[in-house]
């Protein structure tokens, strides 16, 4: 069982525990301070900033929070704000950021609604990973994102790049919109619009959402099964195709879903063959529309736009905003994420004979025993393997630094 | 760093200076200018900007019509003579309007949109000219790479023909606006630019280095203010109105106080309208709202004592006693016509003094529904005062652009069912005098119509329609009366 009932009434005494001997201290603050300049985030809605690994952790034990936002990089500390005047206070620093919500698919996903989520839904986050993921590495040039899993119903991409830190808002408002492809809100039937020429990233993001459309569409959501969903799919055909006479036939004679959707592409070619113009799109339309990745441009565009953090506990459903390992994407079970309950309970499982030779070390220094045994303590725990994640990601960082660091001595011929 | 003092110019690098019709504005200028030049190059310079802006709103901007009557604006002086205009006039407005966000998002807008139209203009030559001078080099993408991305270029680059033109590479955060919508191919973090498109990354380079001057400007901007002479016309440039203002009373008396109800809803722009059933329903105004309606009845006619009467006998129906509006309020009115103390500051405020100074909070009325109106409490008034609705989703287009006066004018246009309002709103006395011209006439407007637009065409003159028509207005006033006998 990987949940262990978790109630939220149990989050004031599991939390404690969660800060003093599960949650990573040392990663998390090497992430934090990737900037070189301390960064600041909020904890129950007020300004924190901290130089150091130790005064971060006491901190954050003395103050267990609940909600942990992360923010920009200011050119002032916080606690000038006051002092200085607005307008010179300005944001330096900030991840480039996505939010994908599962709530924004509401109108096209038949499972669930609002927060809820479920293992036929889910695939929508799949998707929408591995289109920008790609978008963000080959078309922009960025290598170092952490996706996460937001802990109820969606995920988180944080780009880390220099060079995205450095993008003004302008700039993440450009990105944002280069991969917007779903365009309304509810007064608009038809939220996908293609036309000649297809920009190649439109092309490598149809070829994603091939590969998991027929499973996910027409199987999982039955999106061409009863009359309503029919209809629904329906409303965003062009008039033309609409009277075309075989359509309604066909779709009354023919009753299986997969034969239904063969039905509609075979009219896409005959369209094209019959017009002038050409290019209508409109079953790439429909694929499009029922599932490439819906971002919200104003996070992404907010330089001051608080984020949740990586490592937070979700309120509701317990569960801990992990990192997503990309190479396990397509088995990555949001239910299987651990609660903390559920880590909180490893914690008091039985402990092996070796864990009490380090105590005896332990006693020898106190500080070090306190990571040793933090150390271990996750180790013990479902939170592991996360952590790895988290690990890899951050040697990544490291690794380009340090080569970045090089570069720039060897160009200063520095020895 | 105050023009007046700098030494003058040193004689070889003048020849450098203004070799190129077109600049980046990189340095600023070393001469000496008297303080008229000073203020007359800003507000000329100030004029094209706003022409620029009416332009791009009317046209679709780089059409032809939108490039001919463009070139209409710009006089023809000296190039020489030109090009030192607009170096120096550019740098004047940098400190008008460095001072806050609205200022400057108005101002870089427009310089671009007329840098833009003057980088378009240039022959071929001269745009690569303009790229060496200003170390512009803009990577060209080489034979085998482009052989290789061939079908992914041209799928991304519209009307391109492929391997004949040339395709720059830059960073894809030097070309915001192509990626943005997906214009331009992108690998690696580079957007791969043909070159036709090279204007785009010019106009991106030509906006960040305006952004960041701006905000180092704006640093040391308290410097430039402790200046004595130049403070005032600072401060008059970027609340600047450069046509008629109204200051000299015109047609006192010929508007009765019976009429003041009948006319907010005729000819009032809607900002006074609102002022003027705000003090209709609460007996009161607060200071803001006292001065930009005040004035603004001073502009279209009121005398002192009509205007006394006016609002004491408003102030005394809610809590103020006759006594008391004596006292306290009666002289801030006769201050308002010059009958007190020795102020400068009495001219009805133009449209953009409205919007750009004194934004309204809780309890106020004045300022400029348009901008500071929500859109759907403005929606819900435009309703009540039964504009259709496709006119008020035409209004709500204007104002989520934020051509706040376009939108006025558009306004005007649907209250008066005429397609055109045939003249360029900046004050709204000259809203109630154009309104009260269309409203009395007949055969007249026509002509009305005829003449603006003739003005407007000829490029020798730079002043307003409404400038060239107030002796006809003046004239036409005179029916106002009869106008209203059928009411």
């Amino acid at each position: 069982m990987s949940t262990s009932d978790y109630d939220p009434a149990c989050l004031p005494d599991l939390l404690p525990l969660y800060y003093r001997r599960l949650f990573p201290f040392s990663q998390y603050y090497r992430w934090l301070s990737y900037g070189g300049v301390s960064k600041n985030y909020f904890q129950n809605r007020e300004y924190q900033s901290f130089t150091t690994q130790n005064e971060l952790e006491k901190e954050m034990q003395k103050m267990v929070p609940y909600k942990i936002d992360i923010g920009a990089v200011y050119s002032h500390r916080p606690s000038q704000h006051n002092a200085v005047k607005s307008g010179t206070f300005q944001a330096l620093e900030k991840e480039l950021v996505f939010d994908i919500d599962m709530t924004d698919y509401d109108d096209v996903r038949r499972c669930c609604s609002a927060a809820d989520i479920c293992s036929k839904c889910w695939t929508l986050m799949t998707i929408a990973i591995r289109i920008l993921d790609r978008a963000l590495r080959e078309d922009f040039g960025f290598h170092h994102l952490l996706w996460v899993y937001s802990g109820r119903r969606g995920v988180h991409c944080w780009v880390c790049d220099d060079a995205a830190r450095k993008l003004s808002v302008a700039a993440r408002s450009a990105v944002a919109e280069y991969l917007s492809l779903v365009k309304g809100g509810e007064e608009t039937v038809r939220k996908v619009v293609l036309s000649d020429p297809i920009h190649p990233f439109i092309n490598h993001s149809l070829s994603v959402v091939e590969r998991y459309f027929q499973q996910y569409a027409i199987v999982d959501q039955d999106i061409l099964g009863s009359k309503e969903s029919v209809d629904k799919v329906l409303a965003v055909l062009p008039e033309d195709i609409l009277s075309f006479p075989d359509l309604a036939v066909s779709f009354k004679d023919e009753k299986d879903p997969m034969k239904r959707w063969n039905l509609l592409c075979d009219l896409v070619l005959r369209k094209k063959s019959n017009s002038k113009k050409g290019g209508q799109y409109f079953d790439k339309e429909i694929m499009l529309q029922y599932c490439y990745p819906r971002l919200d441009v104003n996070v992404s565009k907010g330089v001051n736009h608080l984020l949740k953090s990586p490592f937070s506990v979700h309120p509701k459903t317990g569960r801990i905003s992990v990192p997503i390992d990309l190479k396990e994407l397509d088995t990555f079970d949001p239910f299987e994420v651990p609660t903390i309950s559920l880590i909180c309970e490893e914690l008091e499982k039985p402990r092996a004979e070796e864990a009490e030779e380090d105590d005896m070390k332990d006693k020898e220094n106190e500080q070090e025993a306190g990571e040793r045994r933090r150390i271990r303590d996750y180790k013990r725990t479902s939170l592991a393997k996360y952590v790895k994640v988290f690990d890899r990601f951050l040697e990544a960082m490291a690794r380009s630094r340090k080569g970045e660091m090089l570069k720039k001595s060897d160009l200063q011929k520095d020895f | 760093n105050r023009f007046s003092r700098r030494k003058k110019l040193i004689g070889s690098s003048q020849n450098d200076l203004y070799d190129h019709c077109l600049q980046f504005y990189g340095q600023p200028p070393l001469e000496n200018i008297s303080l008229t030049e000073f203020e007359t190059f800003a507000v000329e310079r100030l004029k094209l900007l706003k022409t620029v802006e009416n332009l791009g709103v009317s046209c679709v901007k780089n059409s032809e019509q939108y490039t001919k009557k463009l070139d209409a604006e710009i006089s023809r002086i000296s190039e020489y003579e030109k090009r030192r205009k607009d170096h120096i006039s550019h740098f004047i407005l940098r400190l008008a309007y460095c001072q806050t966000e609205d200022l400057r998002r108005w101002f870089i807008q427009q310089e671009m949109d007329l840098f833009r139209y003057r980088f378009n203009d240039l022959h071929s030559k001269h745009k690569t000219d303009f790229l060496h001078k200003n170390n512009l080099k803009y990577e060209t993408v080489s034979a085998e790479e482009k052989k290789s991305l061939q079908d992914k270029l041209i799928a991304s680059s519209y009307g391109l023909s492929g391997t004949k033109v040339e395709e720059h590479d830059v960073p894809f955060q030097d070309a915001l606006d192509l990626v943005r919508t997906r214009k331009v191919y992108l690998l690696a973090g580079n957007a791969y630019i043909p070159h036709h498109e090279i204007v785009t990354i010019v106009l991106n380079d030509f906006r960040t280095r305006l952004s960041k001057a701006l905000a180092m400007t704006a640093r040391s901007l308290p410097a430039v203010q402790s200046d004595e002479r130049l403070q005032p016309l600072l401060s008059h440039l970027s609340h600047a109105y450069v046509g008629q203002d109204y200051s000299i009373q015109k047609n006192i008396g010929k508007i009765s106080l019976e009429q003041i109800d009948a006319l907010s809803g005729k000819s009032f722009p809607l900002c006074m309208r609102h002022l003027h059933k705000a003090l209709r329903e609460n007996h009161h105004l607060r200071h803001g709202g006292r001065m930009q309606y005040g004035l603004f009845l001073k502009g279209i006619g009121l005398s002192l004592e009509q205007a006394l009467q006016f609002w004491r006998s408003e102030f005394v129906k809610g809590k103020v006693d006759a006594d008391k509006f004596d006292k306290a309020y009666a002289y801030s009115v006769r201050h308002m016509f010059g009958k007190e103390g020795k102020r400068t500051d009495y001219t009805p405020y133009s449209c953009m003094k409205v919007i750009l100074s004194n934004p309204p909070s809780q309890g106020d009325y004045h300022g400029c529904p348009f901008r500071h109106s929500d859109p759907e409490l403005l929606k819900q008034k435009l309703q009540n005062y039964k504009v259709s609705p496709s006119g008020i989703n035409q209004i709500l287009e204007l104002v989520k652009g934020m051509h706040y006066q376009l939108a006025c004018q558009k306004y005007f246009e649907l209250t008066h069912n005429v397609e055109d309002a045939g003249f360029s709103l900046n004050h709204p006395n000259q809203y109630f005098t154009e309104s009260q011209k269309l409203l009395s006439g007949g055969r007249d407007i026509k002509k009305e119509v005829d003449m603006s637009q003739r003005s407007q065409e000829n490029p020798a003159s730079v002043t307003r329609p409404s400038q060239a028509n107030s002796k006809q207005a003046h004239e036409e006033m005179g029916d106002l009366d009869s106008f209203f006998q059928d009411e």
